[in-house]
């Protein structure tokens, strides 16, 4: 469990383990290693968009439907194999932990769902699908090449009902297995992060597996539910989907903003401004996430009264959202901060959460809509949200679990350096994309005319992008050397804060 | 809760929702405005297919990847897609709509200036959707 590498055991106990620090551990390295296998590719995206292809020039990947199937499978592999992993692993390590209880309250369903996950991965890596992570029909159903789509499509049926699963196991284990004396009002917000995104999941998730039956039984020719040729409706498909993945946007920045609730006011030595208005803020989003999913398709040929509607409903979430920012900010205010790896990627993404909110006010004001919608601005938007905050946060929380996990600390140095490599990669990378989106460039394209503008912008994002990769070398170099070699950590205090912490941070359950 | 006092939160939220309502009156309105097709617009019918685009006019020209307007006219586009969804762009002048098969999806636009204007897809929609452009030519009146 806790200090794993002080203690080696075999692997295989670990594995066959329902203990959920063991379970958190093999979600931790699952959700890790897609995060650089889903990065991997959106390197060779970069590289393949460096220079424009004339004749025959300038061209990194063999052909289109290679890149197109390259994009998809980096944002499936990422959203649903390191995100949504990486925020169990956390639920897993610190829920029971935090609510004062032995375990979760179902382990061997919560290594059931864990199990799940490889061969959900395994199915998309190996298909390697080309229809986007959203595969709209028609061109799902009548172009896609199977057994790549199929494939996907079982994939994805697999990981939804994980999600389902292990959101039903933490909604027990923090509203059942909360210790008798702790009321839901004492729950640390990490812990209510996740309860709120458990019910989302467990609301959501439904409507997007239907979904995806109809696409199965479309594309084997047997219904017609989204296919014009047989009378259905492809947009139909495009309601089903978004009602689940708008608040599944939120399913995977809640855990994130519930990360850096831990994060920073320990960091400030201050207790958090507003535990209230945290935990206000989280069901007001939860609330609301199921109000904007139109938003993602207002240029599908939506009425005004439609497009008004949504809009409304996504400026609805900016209001919670701010509060979250405000709480943060008040709560380092006047605070003693150390700038410690967690705080700096902690303070760092809640920078970048800002500008992707700031950006996402401009998306959903409906003129401005047309101009941005499908372009490079929505890419550059929607990543400033997963790799800007989410992915921030998680690495953030990464440092601060290290020496929980381990027993040892990294090297902060290096966290240091990955840090600021990450935060100017991410800056070049995702701001350049946005006004890469006001000049007209399409999302998902494998090439571009030379348009000088362009040619520019595309290079300094992949610049952006390669400096992302190399603060990812030293983050893994620094991951792995000090699992095994790092000092070792005082379990009781790793970063030299101080004070007391909400919990015990050595706390552990024994095995069972 | 600690004993600190929360005005300062409530100020800022104030001023969030301000904020917010007034951009969201102020896309209202003015999307009320650009949606209105102005009387007397000519109708071309575009129709996207894997992967060009193809514009009938209404005296029955028909153009391939390339579309010939006059400056100064109103023009209104029924859009309509013969396979797959594609999305009808012509970025310089913010036209973007879907060509969804099963449906026609309108938009009008009037040119201002001559000259020639990118034409692309915004909607993914397979193989060579990267390349799926054509060419806007804005002219002077012929008569």
């Amino acid at each position: 469990m806790v200090l794993e590498l002080q203690k080696p055991r075999p692997i295989w106990q670990i594995m066959f383990s329902t203990h959920h620090t063991d379970i958190g551990l093999l979600y931790l390295i699952t959700s890790l290693a897609f995060l650089f296998l889903g990065g991997s590719l959106a390197l060779a995206i970069r590289i393949e968009l460096f220079f424009p292809n004339i004749e025959g020039t300038g061209q990194f990947i063999a052909d289109s439907m290679t890149f197109n199937r390259i994009f998809t499978v980096h944002g499936t592999t990422l959203i649903f194999l390191f995100i949504i992993p990486f925020a169990s692993a956390v639920g897993n390590y610190f829920v029971p932990i935090m609510v004062r209880y032995k375990d979760m309250a179902y382990p061997k369903l919560n290594a059931i769902a864990f199990w799940m996950i490889p061969p959900a991965a395994a199915l998309v890596w190996l298909g390697f699908a080309d229809f986007t992570w959203y595969a709209q029909p028609p061109y799902s159903i009548i172009s896609s090449p199977g057994p790549a789509a199929d494939m996907w499509i079982f994939g994805l049926k697999i990981l939804g009902i994980s999600s389902v699963l292990g959101a039903i196991n933490f909604v027990v284990t923090i509203l059942k297995c909360k210790h008798p004396d702790m009321s839901i009002g004492q729950v640390p917000l990490l812990a209510w992060s996740l309860l709120v995104t458990s019910v989302i999941i467990i609301v959501a998730i439904p409507t997007f597996a239907a979904a995806l039956l109809m696409l199965l039984t479309d594309r084997l020719g047997l219904s017609g539910f989204f296919n014009p040729a047989m009378g259905g409706d492809p947009i139909a498909y495009s309601h089903l989907f978004w009602f689940t993945f708008h608040p599944e946007v939120y399913v995977l920045v809640l855990p994130a903003i519930g990360m850096m609730y831990e994060i920073i006011p320990r960091f400030s030595r201050k207790p958090i401004y507003s535990y209230n208005s945290g935990v206000f803020a989280f069901v007001l989003l939860a609330l609301v996430s199921f109000s904007s999913w139109g938003h993602h398709m207002f240029a599908t040929g939506m009425s005004f009264t439609e497009k008004t509607v949504f809009m409304v409903g996504t400026l609805a979430a900016v209001p919670a959202s701010a509060m979250h920012v405000f709480n943060f900010i008040a709560t380092m205010w006047n605070g003693r901060i150390k700038f410690s790896s967690p705080m700096m990627w902690a303070v760092g993404g809640i920078a970048l959460f800002f500008a992707a909110g700031a950006g996402g006010v401009v998306n959903t004001a409906m003129p401005l809509d047309f101009a941005t919608h499908d372009s490079y601005w929505v890419v550059g938007h929607f990543h400033l949200f997963v790799m800007g905050t989410i992915a921030f946060a998680s690495i953030g929380f990464l440092y601060y679990m290290f020496p929980y996990v381990t027993g040892r600390m990294y090297n902060e140095a290096w966290g240091k350096a990955h840090f600021v490599l990450s935060f100017v990669g991410t800056i070049l990378v995702f701001f350049t994309q946005h006004v890469l989106g006001l000049y007209g460039m399409p999302r998902r394209v494998f090439d571009y005319p030379p348009i000088p503008e362009w040619i520019v912008m595309n290079q300094i994002a992949s610049v952006g992008a390669m400096i992302i990769g190399v603060s990812m070398v030293i983050f893994l170099a620094n991951m792995i050397y000090s699992s095994g070699k790092g000092e070792l950590a005082n379990t009781d205090d790793p970063f030299g804060l101080g004070g007391k912490y909400y919990y015990p941070f050595e706390a552990k359950n024994p095995h069972h | 809760m600690s004993g600190h006092s929360n005005w300062p939160e409530w100020i800022y939220i104030a001023v969030v929702v301000a904020l917010m309502t007034w951009v969201g009156a102020e896309a209202w309105n003015a999307e009320r405005l650009v949606e209105e097709v102005p009387e007397g617009a000519e109708v071309i019918k575009v129709t996207g297919q894997q992967w060009f685009w193809t514009f009938e006019h209404e005296d029955g020209t028909i153009e391939i990847g390339e579309l010939h307007v006059e400056v100064g006219k109103a023009y209104k586009f029924e859009i309509m897609s013969k396979d797959v969804i594609h999305s009808f762009n012509i970025h310089d002048y913010v036209v973007l709509m879907d060509a969804v098969p099963g449906r026609i999806n309108t938009v009008w636009f009037a040119p201002t200036d001559v000259g020639t204007h990118d034409i692309q897809c915004r909607e993914y929609c397979g193989l060579i959707h990267y390349n799926m452009r054509g060419t806007l030519y804005v002219e002077e009146p012929s008569s």
